[in-house]
């Protein structure tokens, strides 16, 4: 079985001229779970969007298992790689809950009974099976992340992508969905601040800094190297250990 | 379950009207509508007939008068007017102002019959099978979505505001909140970027997916205009009488 997703050398600059990537180069292998760490404006998101080709027209290359990330293949891209946003509010859109997750595989051509057990499944993956019918609206901000998270896995994406998964949450929906996402054994993409959440969830880490990778090593090397941390303004929280 | 205040005109229930498709009931009321609009005012029988036939419909809906007859006040600065005209306009105003009350006020009951039987979201359902263009639905889904979600931001805004000692109170303080309502407009926008880039992630290209869509069969059309064909019938003795 070939990689996930493979990015080889991929440059970008936005329309008014500011360039976001120099170059990036990223391999991830089927089931590996890896933090995209970096200071705000190094790349992150820019570099996520590139993966579903909502951005593109620089140089360089991404592959989702295989296949090119090109205008002619952007449906099949777009089931393959799942985007978690980072507001659940810009991602729950429709009125009810199952209506939200049946959106994506609907898309995607997902029709009657298929579509409900995908809706289904994906709701029991997330603990948010018996809030089916309600409102996104009515949902805590733990409940509406786990919901977005479903609205994704209904789509049986080949690579999960997370942005900021843990931003906004209380400490008690921070752990529950860190537990949902360790129990989906999905290959999973997670930008993110939360150096704890990284180091938690993903044995593997990137550092980008002014859009290229600085660092691509275990979470714990990059994690302990404190000067490496400092350099590209990060930083542990007071009083965290790496366990 | 709708989102938001849709349990301001939506009254939940399993009436046969209730289960209606929904696409039936935009169908029906707009004919309805069509109906009473068209029927010359000094027809005075045929509007008592037209209340005569809603009044059919909310006992098969089983939702009480006074429901809509509380929702109905809203039209009250209208009739105001109307009767106005009615009372001082001389014959001829007085023919226009019955016009006016009689028609709109039959019209907002066709609407508020559909309102209180349908959910908000299953009419927008019932508009895109009607072939109403996506670009309309999707924007209507959009609306319902999110006006409570720009509401809730306003109203964080607002208290922001006040904490810091805002109290408007004279027109010439209105200057903040001005810039706030700027400033949601603003925000509005950009998270209307970031919602549609969400939904392009999950291969939205411009139609919602309508996974129950499915033929209504005949009968279910023919039950569903009975109250249209009763209107009918009303508006063509009118017409020809």
């Amino acid at each position: 079985m070939g990689v996930s997703l493979k990015v080889e050398r991929l440059t970008y600059a936005y329309p008014n001229g500011r360039q976001a990537l120099f170059g990036v180069d990223l391999t991830v292998e089927p089931g590996e779970r890896v933090a995209v760490l970096g200071p705000n404006g190094a790349g992150k998101t820019t570099l996520v969007l590139h993966l579903n080709g909502v951005l593109g027209g620089g140089a360089g290359r991404i592959e989702v298992a295989g296949l090119p990330v090109t205008k002619a293949n952007l449906t099949e891209i777009r089931r393959r790689v799942g985007v978690v946003f980072q507001d659940p509010d810009d991602q729950l859109f429709m009125p009810t809950v199952a209506q939200d997750v049946a959106f994506g595989p609907a898309n995607f051509g997902v029709r009657g009974s298929d579509l409900d057990e995908r809706v289904r499944a994906a709701l029991e993956a997330v603990g948010m099976a018996e809030h089916a019918d309600r409102s996104p609206l009515h949902l805590s901000g733990g409940q509406r992340r786990r919901v977005a998270l479903a609205t994704v896995l209904a789509c049986d994406p080949e690579i999960l992508v997370l942005d900021e998964p843990s931003a906004n949450l209380e400490p008690v929906a921070r752990r529950e969905l860190a537990e949902v996402l360790l129990g989906l054994n999905r290959t999973m993409l997670m930008v993110t601040h939360d150096l704890p959440y990284a180091a938690q969830l993903c044995p593997r880490s990137v550092l980008i800094d002014d859009g290229v990778v600085v660092a691509d090593r275990p979470t714990r090397d990059i994690l302990g190297d404190a000067d490496l941390l400092a350099a590209h303004r990060l930083e542990l929280p007071y009083g965290f250990q790496l366990p | 379950m709708g989102a938001g205040h849709a349990h301001l005109l939506y009254r939940p229930g399993d009436s046969p009207v209730h289960r209606l498709p929904p696409q039936v009931k935009v169908l029906a009321a707009l004919t309805a509508v069509i109906c009473v609009v068209a029927t010359p005012r000094t027809e005075f029988w045929a509007f008592g007939g037209y209340l005569a036939v809603l009044l059919a419909v909310w006992a098969v809906a089983r939702v009480p008068v006074r429901w809509f007859a509380v929702r109905a006040l809203i039209e009250l600065p209208f009739a105001l007017l109307a009767l106005g005209m009615l009372v001082f306009g001389g014959t001829h105003g007085a023919l226009a102002g019955w016009n006016i009350l009689a028609k709109g006020t039959l019209g907002l009951l066709v609407s508020l019959t559909l309102a209180a039987t349908t959910t908000p979201a299953d009419l927008i359902v019932g508009l895109q099978r009607l072939r109403v263009p996506a670009m309309l639905t999707t924007v209507a889904t959009l609306m319902l979505r999110y006006l409570a979600v720009i509401a809730a931001e306003a109203r964080r805004m607002r208290v922001a505001r006040i904490a810091r000692g805002h109290n408007p109170r004279f027109l010439w303080q209105a200057g903040a909140t001005a810039r706030g309502i700027g400033a949601l407009f603003v925000r509005s926008y950009e998270r209307g970027e970031r919602v549609h880039l969400a939904m392009v992630s999950r291969g939205f290209t411009g139609t919602m997916p309508d996974p129950d869509a499915g033929a209504v069969a005949g009968w279910t059309w023919i039950r569903g205009l009975v109250p249209t064909a009763a209107a009918a019938g009303i508006l063509a003795v009118a017409l020809w009488a």
